[in-house]
């Protein structure tokens, strides 16, 4: 083992270990917020891997985020499923549609690609809201406490959903790592770092680029289906343009392209509108400035910076 | 081996190559001279694929390479270095070089010979691209692009910007490719460079042939260089 997957593997080991001992000693509140947090940023993780890794800049995901949430959701209650089959129909919805829109963007590039991405995830918005009768359009639907058990266990019971949503991290965290340090995720980033030159070494990077997109729509949706079961919700707004922006933001903000960015990179917007929310109406004002100085002062992201100037060894 | 036949072809529109054609033998190195934006690095990609071919034919033995999507040629045994090495700055030494090994058969024994080829690859594999210096870097694109173990590899300027001794090294592996039978197609500037190592130069003048001579010729008339490279 070299140096540097000893301190690959301490530092991330270490997170994890946080995230677990956290549950015993977080006041009430955040306990409830870290738990979202996990599930945002196994989200994160997901849209990182095609942002960060891949180099597609994706403004639709929250299409994939939403097929895990009403795949999950739909499945509860047209077809009477349980929790955790409906979980996994989520994941298939997700990763199923995530092939399908691959197929079709990845015929286009750069700012292309961002707007065709957009507008798929823009129409499955408006199917949403088109087939209210089913999904109760704008206003969703709530997942009733007695259907969100999964093997006798209590999923709204704060204590597992906790650990549900830790599970569902650590299971995103690890396979995403192990994908990255695998063959196919270094095709991947030498895609991201020039796509002429693996194609001229033999790769078919149409293929590789839509096999990181249904990964990435699979883990979105993976995200999505476990907020609607673990928060009992499922609504239209999850699927907005938002939803969309929002991991983009948390993982520019954490650093896009490495392990630990979107967790890093969830946690400070949380906690940076939760906070400024108390302090003034205004708080997206703060919200901004501080966006802005970041971008600014540490254009990488949060682990980027930290990656460059101190840990060079950093995933 | 390597044979274009009246390839032309260009980016959009503007066509560079006009019936260009030479060929390039196993176990000799083949000099594409010409002036700057005379089509050099144009031909390249035009032979890898990357630049679809108005008309013509590039052939490797029996194959039609240009028949071939781009990331198909590179599996026939065409390996690519090119000009500026654009590593995968964020891999390792070690993971670019793996990321070069498409076909994974025969895979450590092709490792361990570029190794040997290049020392310093060892010494420095566990480090990432984009912090070796630029004889390093190169070195790795040579590396990587003879992970495929390719019968015909192309090199583009591959001396550019290094200094001596790194000039001395990546030509004493030129010769050890073309030694060992491949065929060696080299875009060079520096003319002390063509002049010990081509076995025959193709010169290419805004996008046409002006004929192909053999090094022999080069070195007996320094002129020629003259007249296609403006030295």
């Amino acid at each position: 083992m070299t140096a540097d997957l000893r301190k690959i593997i301490g530092l991330h080991g270490a997170v994890l270990v946080i995230l677990f001992a956290a549950q015993f000693f977080l006041p009430a509140y955040h306990h409830g917020n870290l738990a979202r947090i996990m599930v945002l940023a196994t989200y994160a993780m997901g849209y990182n891997l095609l942002f960060g890794y891949t180099g597609l800049l994706s403004l639709g995901h929250a299409l994939f985020f939403a097929a895990g949430l009403y795949g999950m959701g739909l499945g509860m209650t047209q077809f009477g499923l349980g929790a955790g089959a409906a979980v996994v129909l989520g994941v298939v919805a997700g990763a199923g549609i995530g092939a399908l829109i691959g197929a079709l963007a990845l015929r286009t590039e750069g700012v292309a690609f961002m707007i065709v991405t957009l507008m798929f995830a823009q129409a499955g918005y408006l199917i949403i809201l088109y087939f209210g009768s089913y999904t109760r359009g704008d206003e969703g639907f709530v997942i009733q406490q007695a259907d969100r058990l999964v093997a006798g266990l209590d999923l709204s019971d704060p204590t597992v959903r906790y650990f549900a949503a830790l599970s569902i991290f650590y299971a995103a965290f690890v396979v995403l790592m192990w994908v990255l340090r695998s063959r196919f995720g270094h095709v991947l980033i030498a895609i991201r770092e020039n796509e002429e030159r693996a194609m001229m070494l033999g790769y078919d990077v149409q293929r590789y680029k839509w096999g990181a997109v249904v990964l990435s729509a699979g883990v979105s949706a993976l995200a999505g289906a476990a907020y609607g079961v673990l928060f009992g919700y499922v609504g239209a707004s999850f699927a907005s343009v938002q939803y969309s922006i929002f991991p983009l933001l948390w993982v520019l903000l954490g650093g896009a392209g490495t392990m630990l960015g979107p967790l890093v990179g969830t946690i400070f917007m949380f906690y940076l509108i939760d906070l400024s929310s108390g302090v003034t109406t205004a708080y997206m004002l703060i919200a901004g400035i501080v966006l802005v100085c970041l971008t600014l002062f540490a254009p990488q992201g949060l682990m980027g910076e930290l990656r460059n100037r101190f840990w060079r060894w950093l995933p | 081996m390597l044979k274009l036949e009246a390839v032309n072809a260009g980016y959009g529109r503007a066509q560079v190559l006009r019936d260009v054609s030479f060929e390039a033998q196993a176990g000799e190195i083949t000099c594409l001279l010409g002036r700057n934006g005379a089509g050099k690095t144009t031909t390249m990609k035009a032979i890898m694929g990357v630049l679809p071919l108005m008309s013509g034919a590039v052939r490797l033995g029996k194959t039609v390479l240009s028949d071939l999507p781009a990331h198909v040629v590179p599996r026939h045994g065409v390996g690519y270095v090119p000009q500026g090495r654009r590593l995968f700055g964020d891999l390792t030494v070690g993971q670019n070089l793996e990321v070069g090994r498409f076909s994974q058969c025969e895979s450590e024994s092709t490792l361990e010979e570029i190794l040997q080829l290049f020392p310093r690859l060892r010494e420095r594999y566990a480090q990432r691209a984009n912090t070796l210096s630029g004889g390093e870097q190169q070195m790795l694109a040579m590396g990587r692009a003879l992970s495929l173990r390719p019968s015909v590899v192309l090199l583009d300027e591959p001396t550019e910007g290094l200094q001596p001794s790194m000039i001395a090294a990546i030509r004493d592996v030129t010769e050890t490719l073309r030694d060992q039978g491949v065929a060696v197609v080299l875009v060079e500037q520096r003319v002390e460079a063509i002049l010990a190592l081509a076995d025959r130069a193709a010169l290419l003048e805004n996008g046409r042939m002006r004929g192909v001579v053999s090094g022999e010729a080069l070195r007996d008339d320094p002129t020629i260089l003259a007249r296609h490279l403006g030295v």
